[in-house]
């Protein structure tokens, strides 16, 4: 009976043709389906593709790209917006280089996209040669920040650090700037715009909230009275007030308390509203998280004579962090698009700035399918990467998954 | 200071401890006395309130009636004796609870690089000592979930130790093991218990109370029913429940 023990090689896998016979040709009914299929995907893509190649008419965008970028951002101070994003490129390429696969496909992506917007032959007086070398400039950073990370002469901290110091210096300092100053001469908010405000607000609001999320939701598991009740108030008061309401709130509501002097910037009122209504939410998909923790491990942290500060911050948050990975990038997509929802408030983000160029001449009122769709799009690419980069990150920390 | 006299004798003692969930009554008034380098051995039917008396011990369970001595430390609210008992009592779960999001050697040297504050080189080293002394120096770079039933337990084992305790607790270490993985994990017990550590085990694994019991106790609905040596209970039980329980344990 030696024989059964003898192991066999495993099946062969499946040819093409193979592949395509089982999974569209099995049986007539399914060919039948398969051939209806494609033929309204083909016909589908080719009117589209045929709508936006001959029939759409491009100009709204074309004529005013900056606008969809930066909103009313003085031009003779764009370098500033430029510089900040020549950082930010840099810095990828350098993350690309140090964490290696999970970050490749957004910096290649980035390169080429700017790279081709480089040379994209747009015949509008806005897109001037400056303007054209500084996106050429962006892959090469890109490719030199991968090339210096990729030597380990940064160690990973440093990066981390270095990214911590570039998202706080840009919105704080270089593109707001000083009164008075001559390098960097002061440019109030109510300029900014398009998808420079986007941005600042949905990366600013995912950032600050997160924090406060993480402490509500411990807050709401306290054995301190106090910590506990505020949290529970706090989180269900916000979670029952829709966003909108709470954006007006802060930009009507607060102003009118405060005194004219101390007032709060109005960019900054709404980035309050939403890191508010993001906390709230952030806060129960965490606590989601750390209710699926077994006590086991709480109790086998307690009997190694751990305070509670280490059993939380070593134990039970990094398990329960890993866990709410999806729900809480799910709810930080969401977040991103709700951004949109300050136009209401009088910022001209950049769905606001759509509406805007629409009115800007009146041959572009009938042109709002394409200007919708040129706002998707850029939307849907954030959007995925945000989820492509949870999968990334999921994939990263599941090492010993039970 | 009154209890310092007996703690040169007695490490653990335990006098008429109650403990209630909710209405249930799960001790009624153990006592227990428990000398440097003494095995004991507990055992009893689920719901006897063996596990709950051990978890006690090092205030996992807290106790509302009588008092715990524990190396001359009682047990009370104050959170700092509470942490000092913790430091000097490794425990060993019957599901393991090693921490999956940590290696092997993680899992080992957190405790003593964040509460004894060890350098993360003296802990190593250590931690490195206990995995050959548990028999699995080479998966200390693996995570819990790569691990057998009986390697993950045996690393529960090593966590405990790396402490270095005075005392250890044993909650059923192979209740939930295959039966394969049953012996390398009371062989390393065994090896323990040689070596002079103190060491209360909850299990009814009876081949390990033969082996290097001292001293074994049996409970039954929040008491202890009768004690004495592996001898006596084995060959001469006094009463009729414990005569009962034995022969269910061991016909199989």
């Amino acid at each position: 009976m030696t024989v059964a023990s003898k192991d066999t090689a495993p099946p062969a896998p499946p040819t093409a043709l193979e592949w395509v016979r089982k999974n569209f040709f099995s049986n007539w009914i399914n060919a039948l389906l398969t051939i209806l299929g494609a033929t309204v995907v083909y016909f589908a893509l080719v009117s589209l593709a045929t709508w936006a190649i001959k029939t759409a008419d491009w100009s709204p965008i074309t004529a005013a790209p900056l606008l969809f970028l930066v909103g009313q951002y003085p031009r003779e101070e764009l370098w500033r917006v430029g510089a900040s994003t020549l950082m930010v490129t840099f810095l990828l390429g350098m993350s690309w280089g140090v964490w290696k696969r999970y970050l490749r496909p957004f910096a290649i992506f980035l390169a080429i996209l700017m790279g081709l917007l480089a040379i994209f032959p747009l015949e509008t007086p806005t897109i001037t040669l400056p303007i054209r070398v500084f996106m050429l400039i962006n892959p090469v950073l890109i490719f030199l920040g991968y090339r210096l990370g990729r030597s380990r002469r940064v160690p990973s901290r440093v990066v981390a650090i270095l990214w911590l110091v570039v998202l706080l210096l840009i919105p704080l300092v270089i593109l707001p700037g000083f009164t008075g100053s001559s390098l960097l001469p002061q440019v109030p908010t109510s300029v900014w715009g398009g998808l420079l405000i986007t941005l600042l607000l949905s990366v600013g609001g995912i950032l600050i909230s997160f924090p406060f999320g993480v402490l509500l939701a411990l807050g709401r598991r306290s054995s301190l009275p106090v910590v506990k009740w505020f949290s529970i108030f706090f989180i269900e008061v916000v979670r029952g007030v829709p966003l909108v309401t709470i954006l007006f709130m802060f930009s009507v509501i607060l102003a009118l308390f405060l005194p004219t002097e101390s007032r709060i910037d109005r960019v900054i009122r709404a980035l309050m509203g939403i890191v508010f209504f993001s906390a709230a939410y952030t806060a129960e998909n965490v606590r989601g998280g750390l209710q699926a923790i077994p006590p086991g491990q709480v109790e086998a942290a307690k009997a190694l004579g751990l305070k509670n500060v280490h059993i939380t911050s070593l134990i039970v948050l990094p398990q329960a962090l890993r866990l709410v990975i999806p729900t809480t990038v799910g709810q930080f997509i969401s977040l991103f698009k709700d951004t949109t929802l300050v136009y209401i408030v009088g910022i001209n983000d950049l769905l606001g700035m759509g509406n805007a160029v629409l009115k800007l001449r009146p041959e572009f009122v009938r042109l709002q399918m394409e200007v919708y769709l040129f706002i998707a799009l850029i939307f849907w690419i954030f959007s995925y990467f945000m989820s492509y980069a949870s999968l990334q990150l999921e994939k990263a920390l599941g090492v010993g998954e039970r | 200071m009154s209890q310092q006299t007996n703690t040169d004798q007695q490490i653990i003692i335990a006098r008429d401890v109650h403990k209630w969930f909710d209405s249930f009554q799960a001790l009624k008034g153990v006592s227990m006395e428990v000398k440097h380098g003494e095995v004991v051995v507990i055992f009893g039917p689920s719901g006897s309130g063996k596990s709950t008396f051990i978890r006690t011990l090092n205030r996992l369970e807290e106790h509302q009636r009588g008092t715990i001595i524990i190396d001359g430390i009682e047990l009370s609210h104050d959170v700092r004796n509470i942490e000092r008992v913790r430091r000097e009592i490794g425990m060993v779960f019957q599901q393991f609870n090693l921490f999956p999001h940590l290696t092997v050697m993680q899992n080992i040297t957190l405790a003593p690089i964040w509460v004894r504050k060890w350098s993360k080189e003296k802990a190593e080293e250590i931690a490195t000592q206990l995995l050959e002394r548990v028999g699995i120096p080479e998966q200390a770079q693996k995570f819990p979930g790569q691990l057998s039933g009986g390697q993950q337990q045996r690393v529960a084992i090593a966590r405990a130790l790396a402490m270095q305790p005075k005392i250890m607790l044993f909650d059923e270490p192979t209740s939930a093991l295959d039966p394969e993985m049953i012996k390398e994990v009371l062989d390393v017990m065994v090896g323990l218990a040689k070596s002079g550590m103190t060491m209360l085990v909850v299990t009814h694994e009876m081949s390990f109370a033969r082996a290097v019991a001292h001293r074994m106790y049996f409970f039954d609905a929040g008491t202890i029913v009768e004690t004495g040596t592996p001898d006596q209970i084995f060959k001469n039980p006094q009463e009729a429940r414990t005569k009962l329980f034995l022969s269910q344990i061991l016909e199989h």
